[in-house]
């Protein structure tokens, strides 16, 4: 367990080192973001902190849940995702080293560049509850997605409830 | 590692497109009064398996404005002397004749004579010198030709057209011939490729990539193959549109909080605020002169155009019916403006004509998007969708040509049709 966690911090340290949310150009090229190089190694239940990092891929643990769901052309976090971004805020407080990429989504209805923007306003609406709650403006980059990767890809409501969406993903998941 | 990693998930350079995996296209709808043309065999033009002539026939026929008249198979050369009462009797108002000759080897001359029946009268005469690989190039040139003598317009046939195929697990941007043949693939990648966009020399196309889990704006060299960071800043980077004069990109980022319209230059240096909203402002596009900019923003409660001067000023609403109206495109003339209308859960391809401000829906599809204008204005290609599968589909601003492009193996989605061939 302690093993596992001072591995998993190593990695972590490394990610950030090499990819901190970039806010000046990237003319280098390319970023190259694997989403293998931090593998938690599964523990016992009764041994996690509840807002510790193992938590994170518990799926006991809130912290295991990652999606915050919204209306049809709504950008409101509605109260039912209260509990869940309350548990990552205060995941990112605890652990200031931690960094956040929230990707926001859109159902694919309508001009692809604007869906873009549409998924960006979710996404930035879980980045504000996260900071009204603590979490730190340089821990988190809000980005979208727009309707480009649908987790469901039937042309039902359902399916497009599933995929007006923002999804966090912590260091080394993205 | 990380750079080896990168590689082995993108295929860059320019690699052609198997025979399955083409564009085919499909003539869903012609002009009223098509001018009929007689296009005879050129002796010698079967250099390759596709007859050169086949080539310039298909192409004016998909053209909506001609209307092909039989010629009995005869082959005739650029200096045979014409019995114009007889091509008079068989309904032709004009007749191509040519050959295509080999000068050394793998090298061909072809030349071709155009008669205007009715005047009796030579229209013109051209030759080219090219390769065997280069003869739909030639028949497209022929066909670009023979449109600009009988229609007053420059022929678009030698243009090409960028697009996106999405097959499983697998996008591709691709560029093609306008017919869709010759299609080959500039980027192969796992991650989602949109908005692809042409520089306006030809030499360069700017898209929007989803390689490093977030959108980023590249500038992609095709003659090279080597490609570079336009925009990637925090947050999202989105929606490249090219200055006519082609140094900058008007691009959309959200490094300052929503999605805003920026500048920058087009080697990624330089950004600068164009517009500023509380909401969304996406979709920006350069008015032909360069003066101005479209754009779409959500600013007064649903997503209509706008238009503001291209370094900043005064913004002007464009659109006002319905409560979505999205994706502007100026015509080349600058005179009207195509765009994407949501009427009755439909999303169809709308003309206004910029100075009356009279719209007509171009399309009878229900999920049109990205349009984009060929080079002279006559035609608009766009993506759709037909039985569940993207397909892309061309439209004469006048509503009456239709033509639909689709390929067997996938999506087809985001095209962009380049600027006239020099």
């Amino acid at each position: 367990m302690r093993h596992s966690i001072a591995l998993l911090a190593a990695l972590l340290l490394a990610a950030c080192g090499s990819q901190p949310p970039s806010p000046e150009q990237n003319p280098a090229g390319v970023e190259s973001r694997s989403p293998s190089e931090v593998r938690a190694e599964p523990v016992a239940p009764q041994a996690i902190d509840p807002f510790g990092v193992a938590a994170l891929k518990d799926p006991k643990s809130i912290l295991s849940k990652r999606s915050v769901y919204f209306d049809y052309d709504s950008f409101v976090v509605k109260d039912e995702f209260k509990n869940l971004i309350e548990a990552h805020a205060k995941f990112l407080v605890n652990n200031p080293k931690f960094k956040m990429l929230i990707q926001g989504n859109a159902d694919e209805r309508g001009s692809r560049e604007y869906n873009l923007a549409l998924g960006q306003k979710r996404a930035d609406a879980v980045k504000k509850a996260l900071q009204l709650l603590g979490a730190r403006e340089d821990q988190i980059e809000s980005v979208s997605l727009g309707e480009e990767k649908p987790v469901c890809g039937d042309q039902t409501e359902d399916c497009w409830a599933k995929n007006r969406r923002g999804d966090m993903l912590y260091s080394g998941e993205f | 590692m990380r750079l080896h990693r990168h590689i082995a998930g993108l295929a860059l350079g320019v690699v052609a497109v198997s025979a399955y995996a083409q564009l085919a296209i499909e003539i869903t709808g012609a002009g009223a009064n098509r001018l009929p043309v007689a296009i005879a065999d050129f002796p010698g033009e079967r250099i390759v398996s596709q007859a050169l002539t086949s080539v310039v026939r298909g192409d004016l026929e998909r053209s909506g404005l001609f209307k092909l008249v039989d010629t009995g198979g005869q082959a005739l050369p650029e200096n045979a002397s014409v019995a114009y009462g007889d091509w008079k009797a068989r309904g032709a108002d004009a007749l191509a004749v040519g050959s295509v000759a080999m000068t050394s080897e793998g090298r061909y001359e072809t030349r071709f004579r155009l008669h205007d029946i009715q005047k009796q009268a030579v229209l013109g005469s051209q030759g080219y010198a090219h390769t065997s690989g280069q003869l739909r190039a030639t028949a497209h040139r022929i066909s670009d030709f023979i449109y600009e003598k009988l229609t007053g317009e420059p022929g678009i046939f030698s243009t090409r057209i960028a697009y996106v195929v999405k097959s499983t697990g697998r996008f591709e941007l691709q560029i093609a011939d306008a017919d869709g043949g010759n299609a080959q693939t500039a980027l192969a990648s796992r991650e989602p490729i949109i908005s692809p966009t042409w520089s306006p020399d030809g030499s360069k196309l700017a898209y929007v990539s989803f390689e490093a889990k977030k959108p980023v704006v590249y500038v992609h060299d095709l003659s090279t193959g080597r490609r570079h960071v336009a925009a990637n800043f925090k947050g999202s980077n989105s929606a490249p549109a090219w200055s006519p004069d082609g140094r900058k990109l008007a691009v959309v980022l959200t490094k300052d909080g929503s999605s805003q319209l920026y500048l920058v230059n087009s080697d990624g240096s330089g950004v600068t605020r164009i517009a500023s909203s509380s909401g969304i402002d996406t979709e920006p596009q350069f008015s032909p002169d360069g003066q101005s900019i479209y754009f779409t923003s959500d600013r007064g409660g649903s997503p209509q155009i706008y238009r503001i001067g291209a370094t900043g000023g005064d913004v002007q609403r464009i659109t006002f019916d319905g409560s979505y109206n999205v994706t502007a495109r100026p015509s080349p003339d600058g005179r009207s403006l195509a765009y994407v209308s949501r009427s009755g859960g439909r999303f169809q391809l709308t003309l206004m004509d910029l100075a009356t401000k009279q719209t007509q829906i171009l399309t009878d599809s229900a999920k049109d998007e990205s349009p984009s204008f060929a080079p002279n204005g006559r035609m608009i290609i766009f993506a759709t969708e037909v039985g569940g599968r993207g397909v892309l589909a061309a439209v004469s601003t006048d509503g009456r040509v239709k033509q639909k492009l689709s390929i067997q193996a996938g999506d087809v989605r985001e095209p962009s049709w380049g600027p006239y061939v020099k």
